[in-house]
């Protein structure tokens, strides 16, 4: 593997369109949770002219649901959710001025067009590996949605969490990249 | 006749969720590690690193080795000649269910319904129970908590009988096809092939419960499975970042269908092919 670039957040778009797709990255800092009905709930909120209850400018979002942390812990395990089902949120969510997403598979075309409009980055974790990704989160703090359990919105601590640059500000995509050496249909 | 205590099996039942969360079967292990070995991409190499290194931290510190700790789903196998006392079998498996999922630290992921509502359970019930009555005066349970991240890339086809062994290579190859990088892969793949469409599906999900090195008793669907495995690694798929390690095993399960049909239903499971077994 090549070197691993090293991220502090906030993120911004300068930071993020310096990335590309293949880069394997260690993120340190913050970043914050929402997966299926935190994205419904946002976007609805949204719809109805309502200011969203976490400020989302030059934020990480990680489509997250951990288990509960066992007394002592942070956080339980919390490997990526797949991305693919927020992708009908995500044009709006990214127009809040996320700039990184991190989860695990494919993106909609109509994503990664929002991503190449305001410079975005998409990077997956590797999916299924909860219990290593928790020991790079320090603290876990609920922002909003507290009666969603596992899907509610929240800040978390990292120090060097893992992850690969899949899809570009660019709107290349490793996925396809990386599987195409490797078909002999 | 035998008899049994419900609170035997409620026990029983919260243990092995937590078991089935925390350790990953030894044969998956093996299979992660020969893949590893063979794996062509760098950095699918890395991806498996950290998915061994994963199973072995859940295992040494009794921790969830995924987050989506899944929908609990059980084979009771029923001898006819047990008496089950203090209350009802279902009742008893969601009571454990429960009380596993609670105890454990594992994640409650059941919406009581599924389209209008959807609101959570907060105990992880009801599981999804099937029931066959068989000889003897045993209770055999066997829990094997289905993700949905993989899921939900499960399918099922309708084949005709004139489609033959190339039909049912090119069904299970658009399904794997189609679900790419997303379950979590390197997969285990179940088949169930024949029946009706609900069989197949039953069919594909029990053919999960069979460790991923022991092969079909049929040597023509043992063949198969070794044929399918071999397409699924051809993909490029491998283990999320492409690569040549996308499947760990294919397990075919069959059974009778109609003159006119030829049944095929794939369940996919990620590399966590979660499950626990007891003989009560």
């Amino acid at each position: 593997m090549a070197e691993k670039i090293r991220i502090t957040t906030p993120f911004t778009e300068e930071q993020s369109r310096k990335l590309k797709a293949g880069d394997s990255v260690l993120i340190t800092g913050t970043i914050i949770s929402a997966r299926d009905a935190a994205h419904k709930a946002m976007t609805e909120a949204l719809a109805r002219g309502e200011k969203l209850p976490v400020d989302w400018t030059n934020q990480i979002v990680y489509y997250l649901g951990p288990t509960p942390a066992k007394p002592g812990d942070p956080i339980g395990s919390c490997g990526p959710t797949t991305s693919g089902r927020m992708d009908a949120y995500t044009p709006k969510m990214l127009d809040q001025g996320i700039k990184g997403m991190i989860g695990k598979g494919s993106r909609e075309p109509a994503v990664v067009e929002a991503m190449k409009k305001h410079g975005v980055t998409y990077f997956a974790a590797v999916g299924g590996a909860a219990a290593l990704i928790a020991k790079s989160v320090k603290k876990y703090e609920v922002l909003a949605y507290p009666e969603l359990g596992p899907e509610a919105v929240a800040r978390l601590t990292v120090e060097d969490f893992p992850a690969i640059v899949v899809i570009d500000s660019e709107g290349n995509n490793f996925y396809e990249i990386g599987q195409a050496p490797y078909r002999k249909l | 006749m035998r008899t049994i205590q419900v609170e035997k099996i409620v026990e029983e039942v919260a243990q092995m969720c937590k078991e089935a969360a925390y350790y990953l079967p030894e044969d998956v292990y093996q299979a992660l590690k020969r893949g590893r070995e063979t794996e062509k991409s760098p950095v699918g190499c890395d991806v498996l690193d950290q998915i061994i290194r994963n199973a072995e931290i859940a295992k040494s510190e009794d921790r969830p080795i995924c987050q989506d700790t899944g929908m609990a789903i059980i084979f009771l196998e029923v001898g006819q000649d047990l008496h089950i006392e203090g209350g009802g079998l279902n009742d008893a498996i969601n009571q454990g269910v429960a009380k596993g999922y609670t105890e454990g630290y594992l994640r409650k992921s059941v919406v009581a319904e599924p389209l209008f509502n959807r609101k959570n359970t907060q105990n992880n019930t009801p599981a999804v129970i099937y029931t066959k009555m068989v000889e003897g005066d045993k209770l055999k349970i066997q829990l094997a908590p289905k993700g949905f991240g993989s899921e939900n890339k499960s399918g099922i086809k309708m084949l005709v009988p004139a489609d033959g062994v190339e039909g049912v290579k090119k069904a299970v190859l658009e399904i794997i096809l189609h679900a790419s990088c997303n379950p979590c892969p390197p997969m285990v793949v179940g088949v169930g092939i024949g029946g009706t469409m609900d069989q197949a599906a039953y069919l594909s999900k029990r053919a999960l419960l069979r460790p991923t090195n022991v092969r079909n008793e049929h040597p023509d669907y043992a063949k198969l499975e070794a044929e399918l495995l071999t397409l699924i690694n051809k993909t490029g798929i491998g283990p999320q970042l492409g690569g040549t390690t996308s499947a760990l095993a294919v397990n075919v399960e069959w059974g009778a269908t109609h003159i006119a049909g030829l049944p095929v239903a794939v369940t996919i499971c990620c590399h966590a092919m979660r499950h626990s077994e007891r003989i009560l």
